[in-house]
């Protein structure tokens, strides 16, 4: 009873903290906006400064090492090697600006943090090197134990401030880990840190989606020795069985309004996609063929739904009206494409093309029908989008065991998380907390 | 922006609070049960067990990415259909496995086609679908090291089991 209260305890301060943290809005001014030529495609040159900690005489260096990660992923930006210089600035004043246009910074971030009875506040700014005018300066705080919380908070905001594209670094991911023979649902921040397990079990876990509002994950698990789709709270841990029918329920997938879900049931023949409420009543077959249908996702809209098949004699990516009719065949290059997923704006699908014996993510753009290849295989699988469309989760298997990357959509920088477990698969992003 | 800080301070409270949901295999039921000498003689429990029976033999073989079943299996199937179709108490379990290539879902799929496959052999001669329930564990159950064919072959199966057995 008394562990119980400390408990209640520690929650009921994580509460006061949070609400704090987030009550402290960051003040922000813009004074001007950095000019990126190619649209983007270019990268920006950044240097990240080590933010200095106040009262400590040594710079603290992990602050800046996480953002300066955290901009490299995202594709945008080419983090500068800061350590040998000779000046590190931490506030304007001492900014040494040949030195910064030596290495051919374009922008620099910069700044100072103390610890205060448990309570971290951080003041930074972001600079543009050559125009020697600031682009944003905050002040940022929280509790102490929010560390990392807080440094991806000043990424999203770089990354905002200079792109004009929301930032994914304050985002979650989920992965299923499998450790000595134990499969696990882990949700874990963006760059793979804060590891916490939803559910373990001694049988497979596959398929876990997030609801649109990130409170509830649907996964499908094989503790009952067949494939059963559940779902379950982020908030309260309590799970509900969504689809337990004859034979395999599985691929689960929200519709943008969280109110439905499309599953696959196969009762005694072949995988088919059904619509069901997220309460698990109205059940209703959405295809009927005698092939697989499998792998549904909604589009944004909630209008269609995109799903594999291989009703053509392989799998291939089929598109069907959420309220019925006969689907439409969009994959037609490879031996075979499986495993779609949207981007957020609805324009381009990615998906897994097996060509040769090599399976690679691809982005296929649903206007100009253009494919691009942005992995190399041979065995990448479950492309996941961010949740502003800009880089892509997903994993592959390294002699045997699987690993999590993610790749800029435009295919340039690749990046690998650094889990430990003995097999890692099935990655999906969480959306933006609304 | 109130309801984006109850969002996050409610999944922190999950987060930072709360420890994972862990799930046990059922423990297997032990002692004799009541019907275990009806069962032995209604089913024909020991020609299941007899090695030298054809119906000892419970995997059958597929192509990457097929799901017909091979003229050498059709006296294996030939000879469990006959068996569940002799046995009205008999129930078959057909699960269907795939190699490790390709999506989860896809491959859950394709080892369910090859349940049914091998279902609709049977169903011809004579076994009944109430008798027969097809599942699958996809890809879950495959080698993760396979290096050839000889040994992606081996994962590309159905298994049957019968209950009580």
């Amino acid at each position: 009873m008394k562990k119980y209260n400390l408990s209640i305890l520690k929650i009921f301060k994580a509460f006061i903290s949070l609400l704090l943290f987030s009550l402290i809005a960051p003040h922000a001014f813009a004074i001007e906006t950095i000019e990126i030529s190619g649209g983007g495609t270019k990268q920006i040159n950044i240097a990240v400064m080590p933010y200095k900690e106040v009262g400590n005489d040594k710079a603290n260096s992990l602050m800046h090492q996480i953002i300066a990660a955290d901009l490299y992923r995202s594709g945008f930006f080419r983090p500068l090697e800061v350590n040998g210089l000779i000046n590190k600035p931490f506030v304007l004043s001492e900014i040494n600006y040949p030195e910064m246009t030596a290495i051919e910074a374009q922008v620099m971030t910069l700044g100072q943090f103390e610890i205060n009875n448990n309570r971290l506040k951080v003041n930074w700014f972001l600079v543009d090197v050559n125009k020697k005018t600031i682009l944003t300066t905050m002040e940022f705080s929280g509790p102490a134990a929010q560390y990392r919380a807080i440094a991806h908070k000043i990424s999203d905001t770089i990354y905002e401030k200079l792109t004009g594209i929301p930032g994914v670094f304050s985002t979650k991911i989920s992965y299923i880990s499998k450790n000595k023979g134990r499969y696990s649902l882990n949700v874990a921040d963006a760059d793979g840190f804060n590891i916490q397990s939803v559910v373990s079990s001694p049988q497979p876990i596959i398929s876990a989606r997030w609801s649109p509002d990130a409170t509830k994950i649907a996964y499908v698990s094989f503790e009952k020795k067949k494939p059963i789709i559940y779902i379950q709270s982020l908030v309260t841990g309590q799970r509900t069985v969504l689809a337990n029918f004859k034979g395999n329920n599985s691929s689960p997938s929200w519709s943008p309004d969280g109110r439905r879900l499309a599953i696959v049931l196969t009762y005694n023949a072949n995988s088919q996609i059904y619509l069901i409420d997220a309460d698990g009543s109205n059940l209703k077959p959405l295809t009927q063929s005698t092939h697989i249908d499998t792998e549904p996702v909604w589009s944004p809209d909630g209008k269609s739904i995109y799903f594999t098949s291989d009703r053509g004699g392989r799998p291939q990516i089929y598109k069907v009206s959420s309220t019925g009719g006969e689907p439409q065949r969009l994959s037609f290059e490879g031996n075979q494409n499986l495993n779609p997923n949207v981007s957020p704006d609805g324009k381009i699908l990615s998906y897994v093309t097996q060509d040769e014996g090599r399976f690679r993510v691809v982005l296929h753009d649903l206007q100009t029908g253009q494919i691009t290849k942005i992995t190399d295989g041979p065995f990448d699988e479950a492309p996941k989008f961010s949740p502003n469309g800009h880089v892509i989760l997903y994993s592959h298997k390294v002699r045997g065991s699987g690993e999590l990357s993610t790749v800029s959509i435009d295919g340039v920088v690749h990046q690998s998380f650094n889990i430990q477990a003995d097999d890692i698969r099935e990655p999906a992003w969480g959306p933006f907390a609304k | 922006m109130k309801k984006s800080l109850l969002l996050a301070t409610l999944l922190s409270l999950f987060l930072l609070g709360c420890s994972s949901t862990p799930i046990n295999d059922a423990p297997k039921p032990s002692g004799p049960s009541s019907s275990a000498s009806d069962d032995e003689k209604d089913l024909d429990l020991a020609s299941l067990r007899d090695p030298n029976n054809i119906l000892s033999k419970r995997s059958i073989y597929f192509d990457y990415d097929k799901d017909v079943v091979k003229a050498e299996y059709k006296d294996l199937v030939a000879a469990h259909a006959k068996y569940v179709a002799s046995h009205p108490k008999a129930k078959m379990t057909l699960t269907g496995n795939t190699d490790d290539r390709g999506s989860r879902e896809y491959n859950l799929s394709l080892g369910q086609k090859r349940s049914v496959s091998v279902k609709k052999s049977m169903n011809v001669l004579g076994a009944q679908d109430t008798q027969i329930e097809t599942v699958s564990f996809g890809e879950e159950r495959a080698d993760t090291n396979c290096k050839d064919d000889a040994c992606y072959g081996k994962d590309r199966r159905v298994d049957i089991s019968y209950e009580k057995e």
